[in-house]
């Protein structure tokens, strides 16, 4: 590949790296976010702002302060929940586009649930009950495309992708509709569910734990699944090599359900947190979800699948999804800047990867070997 | 005979092309102290190497001893940790094939570097700069023509790649290093995809090119080969240059195979015609379409009896894949019926043969050999993990997994830094040894083997053929498909040959003759 802009004399040349270098492991991402944020202080440098002083005062009230803390880890739940599931399906190369609908399927259960089938339950009897219900809506949003994946070798990408706007429209269906409540001013909105269905906070804050709990255990569990048990050892063979898995007699259609159908009822448990811990009623989809179940997909990405390293990867998205808000509130720095920032630093990382795989050298133009071009 | 004397004094001329070479000054290549380390190994220990124009140079070693290493050094693709490189007596520095290329070095890998959705022409045409963004084959079409013609590579430029026999896109790929002009020409294992005859015609080649002045560099494991093209020999083995730039009728074959393989061979396994058992696999009238929807398999039938090896030779793509990916459950059969051990399992899915003790060594090891990202427990386990002791309940015992491995390694002579150690970081020999040691590991009652010692070395080639036979002894039924007549032949106790896609008739082997089975095999009748 050659980079030459036109008249410059210097062109760009990528060159596969044949050896994995170690140590660049740890410095690319490092040296991506440096540049991100050099970057991203041209545009607050823009708007008369010092760039030292929004990222030290943000870092410091993100991470000095409770609210702050509080903030990033609301954030990093969702994210987190449907990651885990997602590294899963996509070891398998399963890929699942869609737990941004399995998320609100697991919000739309939850609600139905604490609204008009058991509102009357203990805390003790209707908060698993919604995670139960939350995880099965989740995944059975994720049963078709897995079965037409399965059955017929339908597209997932398209399938699970489409299935996403269905669920938006269900919701829309539900708050409009059936579900609309009656102390609402008018709003689209259910009712509140009741205070027993509330998920519980760490005191101080508005950190719902049995979710954080959730996410959590679900990494762990998930990184054993898929270290130690048959079934995960099955999805990296299938993922890796899909024409020895079959001939080894490992049954496709099994595990690609099984994948769909565990980062579905993740995404769901998601969607039960959002909806008991956070909004505490049914609203527009896009104030539910907020796109995690597609920054899931980077989140995943970031940690190179690894349930474990999806932890890190997850607060990391929190943390910048909460610098976003912080900007905004504190620097009145308007809301384009900010996606412009959260961009720049996601386009740097992602673009970072590059330089694992690749070296860039910078040569000449037109110059070939460093001794010039003389024929052997 | 005085012009010998020019070309360097260690060597003299040995094929009757090259007489009358031009008189060389000085190598055309010249590696000295080469050195490069991979985590775990070191692939080429201070490697001398040197390249005369004009002349064939067979770089010798088996599976594992660095020869890719160091030409991949050559060809700008890895950077040696020490040493240097002299063109013409002037040190470069290649960082990249396209250093190499300008500096007029090719090379022909053992995997094609083709797109195979574009043509011969386009294919070439990616090849040089100056074809330029529009119709970028139309420029070139003139050009390949010409050179074509004049090494008598017959190619047509509009035909698709994909289209092409493995002997059709070695001469694409010689054709890129031709239309760029390279002076020196690096092929890895050339003769490895070629039918004997397609092998001789590159030969023929190869001389053209020396004669012309070019320096040819062909790495090898095969000794014939050695003598019938190269004019000298380095034989590298473990990393190390073992011999350098001898003279190849100054040698032996024996003494080169001593060289590479650093021991004397051990005579051939003895054969045995013992009397096989019951039948273990029956195939009756069994007829399978190839990928591209032709009749592949035509009416053939046949039994695999315990303890005997049924040979099956042909010259490749007479329809030997279809059969054995029909019987080993890859492929549904069309018509017939295949049945293991009494039991039909016609159009069964392999997870059913495998439980019916059916071990499968494929033709095509990159496909269906290993998976390169898990380690090589995990690929070593891929038989066997369902079952207990390997898995309890849901999980996978890892403990045991690891020293069952290690155990596995050791008693199969797998070459790894370790049982964690990805698959995808082993050589082919040491794949292929990985794939039998799995395979075997199941304990199964029959073995369908696919061109199973195709591309290894000596040593490899040696013990793998062993490892057949002991699995014979222990009275296991084994189907051995193979392009390799004298591997047929030294193996198989009934030989039968295939040849656009029908069995044409079943020996005995005592009863066999190499000429005869030639025969059968290009013409399809006795």
């Amino acid at each position: 590949m050659r980079w030459r802009p036109l008249g410059f004399p210097i062109a760009l040349r990528l060159e596969r790296r044949l050896e994995e270098e170690g140590w660049l492991k740890a410095a690319v991402p490092l040296g991506s976010l440096a540049l991100a944020l050099v970057l991203a202080s041209l545009i607050f440098a823009a708007q008369g702002l010092n760039p030292l002083a929004v990222y030290g005062i943000t870092f410091s009230r993100i991470f000095g302060t409770s609210t702050g803390l509080a903030f990033l880890l609301l954030k990093a739940i969702p994210l987190l929940l449907c990651a885990v599931g997602l590294a899963l399906a996509f070891r398998a190369q399963v890929w699942n586009i869609g737990a941004e609908g399995q998320l609100l399927l697991g919000s739309v259960a939850a609600a139905g649930l604490a609204l008009f089938v058991m509102p009357n339950a203990p805390p003790y009897v209707i908060i698993p009950a919604m995670f139960v219900a939350g995880f099965l809506a989740g995944a059975g949003w994720a049963l078709l495309p897995a079965v037409l994946k399965a059955k017929l070798n339908v597209n997932e990408v398209i399938t699970t992708l489409m299935m996403n706007y269905i669920a938006y429209k269900l919701v829309e269906y539900l708050i409009y509709g059936p579900w609309r409540g009656k102390a609402t001013w008018g709003f689209p909105f259910t009712d509140l569910i009741p205070e027993s269905a509330v998920l519980p906070v760490i005191p101080g804050t508005d950190v719902h734990y049995p979710t954080l709990i959730l996410a959590l255990a679900s990494a762990v569990a998930m990184f054993v699944l898929m270290e130690k048990t048959g079934l995960g050892y099955e999805v990296k063979v299938y993922g890796g090599n899909p024409d020895l898995a079959r001939a080894a007699g490992i049954r496709p259609g099994k595990l690609i359900i099984i994948c769909m159908l565990l980062s579905g009822g993740l995404a769901g448990l998601a969607g039960v947190g959002e909806l008991a811990g956070v909004h505490k009623r049914l609203k527009y989809p896009w104030a539910i979800s907020a796109g995690y179940g597609f920054t899931a997909i980077i989140v995943a990405w970031l940690a190179r699948l690894n349930p474990i390293t999806n932890v890190l990867t997850a607060l990391f998205m929190g943390a910048l999804l909460a610098a976003g808000s912080m900007m905004r509130a504190s620097f009145n720095i308007p809301y384009a800047s900010v996606n412009i920032f959260n961009g720049l630093i996601l386009t740097c990382l992602v673009a970072g990867e590059v330089l694992l795989r690749y070296r860039i050298r910078l040569v000449a133009a037109g110059a070939g070997a460093e001794q010039g071009g003389g024929s052997a | 005979m005085e012009h010998r004397f020019y070309i360097s004094p260690r060597t003299s001329v040995v094929s009757d092309v090259a007489v009358g070479r031009p008189p060389a000054q000085e190598p055309l290549v010249k590696m000295e102290g080469i050195t490069k380390r991979f985590p775990g190994v070191v692939a080429n220990d201070n490697v001398d190497f040197e390249l005369l124009p004009g002349e064939v140079h067979a770089l010798l070693g088996e599976n594992g001893a660095g020869k890719t290493t160091l030409m991949n050094i050559l060809y700008g693709l890895y950077r040696p940790d020490e040493g240097r490189i002299l063109l013409r007596g002037r040190e470069v520095r290649i960082r990249s094939p396209r250093d190499a290329i300008k500096l007029g070095i090719g090379m022909v890998h053992q995997h094609f570097r083709l797109v195979p959705t574009l043509t011969v022409a386009e294919n070439i045409a990616l090849a040089l700069e100056e074809a330029g963004f529009l119709f970028p084959a139309r420029k070139v079409e003139a050009r390949i023509a010409e050179v074509a013609e004049q090494y008598g590579l017959k190619v047509d430029p509009g035909a698709r790649v994909w289209q092409l026999s493995a002997g059709e896109k070695q001469r694409v790929e010689i054709l890129k290093l031709l239309v760029r002009d390279a002076r020196v020409l690096i092929l890895d294992e050339p003769t490895a995809v070629l039918t004997p005859r397609e092998r001789d015609d590159l030969f023929k080649t190869l001389r053209k090119f020396a004669y012309e002045g070019r320096g040819i560099i062909f790495i090898t494991h095969k000794l014939d080969e050695v003598f019938k093209v190269a004019d000298r020999v380095t034989v590298l083995r473990k990393g190390r240059v073992v011999a350098s730039g001898l003279p190849v009728e100054a040698v032996s074959p024996a003494e080169l195979a001593r060289l590479m393989v650093g021991r004397e061979l051990k005579p051939r396994a003895e054969k045995r015609f013992g009397a096989p058992g019951g039948v273990v696999l029956e195939v009756r009238g069994l007829c399978a379409l190839s990928d591209r929807g032709m009749m592949a398999v035509k009416d053939v039938s046949f039994e695999v009896r315990e303890g005997e090896i049924f040979g099956i030779a042909g010259v490749a793509g007479n329809g030997q894949r279809e059969l054995v990916e029909a019987i080993v459950g890859l492929r549904k059969p069309v018509k017939g019926r295949v049945l293991i051990g009494g039991r039909d399992v016609t159009g069964k899915p392999p997870a059913e043969l495998a439980k019916l003790g059916v071990a499968y060594i494929p033709e095509d090891r990159a496909r269906y050999g290993v998976v390169p990202d898990l380690s090589v427990a995990e690929n070593l386990i891929l038989k066997v993990y369902r079952r207990p002791p390997f898995k309890r309940g849901p999980f996978l015992n890892t403990q045991f997994i690891k020293e069952w491995s290690e155990k596995l390694v050791a008693e199969y002579g797998i070459t790894t830094p370790g049982v964690d150690a990805p698959a995808g970081s082993l050589s082919g020999g040491n794949v292929q040894r990985l794939v039998l040691a799995r395979e075997l590991s199941m304990r199964p009652k029959l073995v369908v083997a696919s061109h199973p010692t195709h591309g290894l070395d000596v040593a490899a080639t040696e013990y793998i053929r062993f490892l057949l036979l002991e699995q014979r002894e222990k009275g296991m039924g084994i189907l051995l498909v193979s392009e390799d007549l004298d591997e047929i032949l030294e193996l198989s106790d009934r030989i039968a040959v295939m040849h656009e896609g029908r069995l044409v008739s079943v020996l005995d082997a005592a009863e066999a003759d190499a000429g005869e089975l030639g025969l059968m095999m290009s013409r399809g009748a006795a």
